[in-house]
């Protein structure tokens, strides 16, 4: 392997424009006569739309049109689409209510669009706004998914009276029932996973242009995949072939899942643009991102596991409510169906799973994919839960894992979830992590803590991911004259640095330096298809798919040098760019093959002019990419506040790539996870639907000084054995790794006051609450 | 009303007229086309939009234009030399300290504020240093070592 090959920390090539202020985010570009769109929106959780006044701002300085739904109405606009509709346990398909891109008639949650203004700039499109009047009947709404399912709960949707969207059910639900009948023990546990805000940095932003000699749009917009984007936006809002339609991403802020979305401004901003003939741009602010992104989360779950005499898992029944907003969203309904109850086996060989999901609408913005994307759900369940059973058992927490994971001797393992995990050991990884976090020591650490009247804590979680999901992914290499290499593929970088990533297997390939290779993503015109990132399948489908076209352009370039070096193929060496005979003169490089096979009369029988190919790879089987998080914490008993002392994570993503992107991905991802698990929570308002945590001053983000230094580790001596190129993926797994980690120590360190759970974010207040619930309890009030 | 403004930007002289309203970190994308100063939320709290006013670092959200009339006023796209990144810059890419790049430009420039106040800041001073300046992909931990050998580079 060279420089460039796998295992390489090569240093991102996309980061001196980032770092130079010389970034295109979606906001940074401008045309020529562009107009500006604001969004007016609803102040309301639900109500009906009586009346809309527009004159008053129809007369505001600079504006040049308004639209409200009835325009869109007029013109044939589709819905914002809901694409994924599972399959009801009564056989029924879900059947999704319908989204227009501005509400139409009724507003079903804080933040919902109602109208658009457009004006020559953006101060005089927000002044107009605000002179928009609309006129509001309220409606009684229902915030909690809980509530929502209550009877007498206030219906989302006239369409779905109680508000249960999906019933949906998997595994042998007899079986189940049987194992429980003959447990020796029975533990249960109710879990929150709380609802949050994915909170990319840079906020969602639009500019939609129309060419009317072309009747084609182009729009530009951040997003994790422009492709999906534009078959959406074509086939459901517009009604139009894909060649009219152009999408191009550029730079792009972080996405986490949100931003493989339509959302219904990507909508507007062309039909705006369409309407008036203008460039139009939308730029959202950070209030409208809270109000409008798709949140994460917020499952509702009631988990039992049963257990014979020794500690082995016989059976999981998982009884999950998950909120879905007021929308279905593109994937909504997948999060916590086929997305996440799969991996609720976990790393055991538990041999029943029954899990049974009901979906509810509520006055909330839509839920959908964010960081994990149901596998975070899965894992916090399923590692809380040996937890607790680890707690009623007697068992040390390390002990009743090893007790029930599955070996490495036993793979290819296929769990009661359905999965067939192809490699792992994860009994090695946990040792590893133990080692490395010093948990033999950790009782003296505890002493120590208590001598200083604070409560130690140290806990473990065992996840298992499942990526490389979704589609194929085609990676396409062209060599220009001079044997630059141009890649073309249709994953997209919301900051995971695949220009580099691609870049370095294309240099470790053909010997290029990483100064003469281009990476092309996120413009339908360039790239002709992509399924996008998500799913933590770049590397896992798209760098499979570019392997194999390196291989192609390998195997191309050698056949010409066998052709104009007049040698036999396989007599042929390769070696820093250049095609050699050995004992001979003769030689070429690649660089003159690249020019010579743009000239027919150079080129072997039957083989096409230039140096290039064009590979797809659809994955036939998931990676498991899977790991141990330990995490040690100190709470402070007078005021509930948690402090991580300590962080340490020993992971098996297979074969690594680059070591410097991926411990980003650990790392950052874990960061996330420990957020949710402290901090985060997207809260509502119950009764009046109102976003409670709409802004930086409500909802915490982990910032610089919340957080430890993280202690990470790879174990790469277990490459994917379903994978060509042995790796697993890695952008989900630390935050599917952190939440139960954190919280497991939160728990141990309040175990001694008899304290069994906290519910995420175990913010200060909740913690000290607990606490005080608990002494209350315990010596009376 | 359009109000003249007069400013150094990058060590070059700028005149233009603008709205009272106009916010500082308006103007130079806007205005002057300095994209590289971000605007990421609308509280003043994420800090991607810091740049430098008379050598103190400055959220340009929180700042009108006409506020700066008359200061030197430094941006992300002013720290390097032609074609030679600032210390800070290179040591952001060494470390591995940025991903989206979006917050990018404000860590970096809230990097310098920490090394103008501390010029061997220990980890505890960067992290409180940068507690103004969110980043949702790399978990700090990557920046506080930037931080660290941009610092040491500088000295």
């Amino acid at each position: 392997m060279g420089r460039f090959g796998a295992g390489q920390p090569i240093r991102r090539v996309e980061d001196r424009r980032f770092l130079t202020g010389q970034g295109t985010y979606t906001d940074d570009r401008s045309l020529p006569n562009q107009a500006h769109m604001v969004v007016v929106r609803s102040v309301y959780a639900h109500a009906r739309i009586e009346a809309i006044a527009l004159e008053a701002a129809r007369a505001m300085p600079g504006v040049i049109d308004i639209f409200t739904c009835a325009d869109l109405d007029a013109d044939g606009i589709g819905d914002v689409p809901t694409i994924f509709l599972p399959q009801n346990r009564d056989g029924s398909r879900m059947t999704a209510p319908r989204r227009r891109p501005l509400a139409q008639g009724v507003v079903r949650h804080v933040g919902e669009a109602v109208a658009i203004v457009i004006a020559e700039t953006q101060a005089q499109a927000r002044d107009a706004a605000e002179l928009v009047q609309v006129d509001y009947d309220p409606l009684p709404a229902v915030a909690e998914a809980m509530d929502a399912l209550e009877a007498g709960a206030p219906a989302v949707h006239d369409s779905h009276p109680d508000n249960l969207i999906v019933d949906w059910e998997m595994g042998d639900e007899a079986a189940v029932a049987e194992a429980f009948q003959s447990a020796a023990r029975i533990v249960s546990l109710d879990l929150i996973n709380n609802r949050v805000a994915p909170i990319a940095m840079e906020p969602r932003a639009a500019l939609g242009q129309w060419d009317e000699a072309e009747d084609r749009f182009t729009l530009y917009t951040g997003s994790q995949g422009s492709h999906s984007l534009r078959t959406w936006l074509c086939r459901h809002v517009f009604g139009i072939p894909e060649e009219k339609m152009r999408v191009v991403a550029g730079d792009v802020g972080g996405g986490f899942g949100m931003r493989i979305f339509l959302f219904p401004e990507h909508a507007l901003v062309l039909y705006a643009a369409r309407k008036l003939g203008r460039p139009v741009k939308w730029v959202g602010d950070r209030s409208e991102a809270f109000l409008t992104d798709t949140h994460g989360r917020d499952h509702h779950s009631h988990a039992r596991l049963a257990l014979d005499e020794d500690g082995h898992f016989l059976a999981l029944k998982v009884e999950t409510v998950a909120n879905l907003g007021a929308y279905v969203s593109q994937m909504g309904a997948f999060i916590p169906t086929l997305g996440g109850s799969g991996m609720l086996s976990g790393v055991y060989r538990t041999p029943h799973l029954h899990v049974h999901v009901r979906c509810a609408l509520t006055n909330t913005a839509p839920v959908d994919a964010y960081r994990g994307a149901g596998r975070p759900e899965a894992a916090y369940l399923i590692e809380r839960l040996v937890d607790a059973a680890a707690r009623e058992t007697g068992l040390a927490p390390d002990e009743i894992r090893r007790r029930n994971f599955i070996a490495p001797e036993q793979m290819p393992f296929t769990t009661s979830g359905g999965k067939t995990y192809d490699s792992g050991d994860f009994a090695r990884l946990m040792d590893q992590a133990m080692a490395r976090a010093d948990w033999s020591g950790f009782p003296a650490r505890r002493e120590q803590s208590a001598k200083n009247g604070r409560l130690r804590g140290i806990g473990l979680a065992y996840y298992i991911e499942a990526c490389g999901g979704g589609g194929p992914e085609t990676a396409r290499i062209m060599l220009s004259p001079e044997g630059d290499a141009t890649v073309l593929i249709g994953t997209q970088s919301t900051g995971q640095g695949h220009e580099t990533a691609y870049a370095q297997m294309v240099a470790d390939g053909l010997s290029l330096p990483l100064s003469r290779i281009k990476v092309h993503q996120g413009d339908t015109d360039v790239v002709a298809t992509g399924s996008g990132t998500g799913g933590s399948r770049s590397i896992p489908v798209g760098g499979a798919a570019l392997a194999q076209a390196i291989e192609a352009v390998q195997a191309k370039a050698k056949r010409l040098a066998a052709h104009l070096l007049q040698a036999p193929e396989e007599d042929l060496s390769f070696a820093d760019g250049r095609f050699t005979l050995p004992g001979s003169e003769r030689s070429i490089t690649l660089d003159e093959l690249a020019r010579a096979s743009r000239d027919p009369d150079h080129l072997p029988e039957g083989m096409t002019p230039c140096l290039d190919a064009t590979e797809s790879f659809k994955p036939a089987a998931g990676t498991y990419p899977n790991g141990c998080h330990i995490c040690e914490v100190e709470v402070d008993p007078e005021t509930g506040e948690t402090s991580i002392l300590r962080y340490t994570i020993v992971d098996d993503f297979g074969v690594v790539l680059n070591p410097l992107l991926l411990q980003g991905q650990v790392h950052g991802g874990t960061v996330q996870g420990i957020g949710q698990a402290l901090w985060e929570m997207a809260a509502y308002d119950p009764e009046s639907g109102q976003l409670l945590a709409g802004s930086f001053m409500d909802y915490a983000v982990p910032r610089a000084d919340f957080l430890p230094r993280i202690d990470s580790a790879t174990d790469e001596s277990i490459p994917c054995r379903t994978h060509p190129l042995g790796v697993k993926g890695a952008g989900e797994a630390g935050t599917i790794g952190a939440a139960p980690a954190v919280i497991n120590a939160v728990v141990d360190a309040l175990s001694p006051l008899g304290i069994r759970h906290v519910d995420m974010p175990a913010t200060p207040h909740r913690v000290w609450k607990a606490i005080q619930q608990q002494r209350a309890g315990r010596f009376g009030t | 009303m359009a109000h003249a403004l007069s400013m150094i930007v990058n060590g070059r002289e700028v005149n233009a007229h603008v709205e009272a309203r106009t916010l500082l970190v308006d103007f130079l994308r806007d205005h002057l086309g300095l994209t590289g100063t971000h605007v990421g939320c609308d509280t003043s709290q994420c800090g991607a939009c810091v740049v430098q006013i008379n050598g103190l670092s400055v959220k340009a959200c929180t700042v009108l234009a006409m506020q700066a009339d008359g200061a030197d006023v430094t941006t992300i796209e002013g720290l390097a030399e032609g074609e030679t990144l600032h210390p800070m810059q290179q040591a952001f890419q060494d470390h591995h300290g940025l991903q989206c790049g979006f917050c990018t430009p404000g860590m970096v420039m809230s990097a310098l504020d920490i090394v103008r106040r501390h010029p061997d800041p220990s980890e505890a001073q960067i992290r409180d240093g940068l507690k103004g300046n969110f980043c949702r992909c790399t978990g700090y931990g990557s920046i506080v070592e930037a931080v660290q050998a941009g610092a040491k580079a500088m000295r």
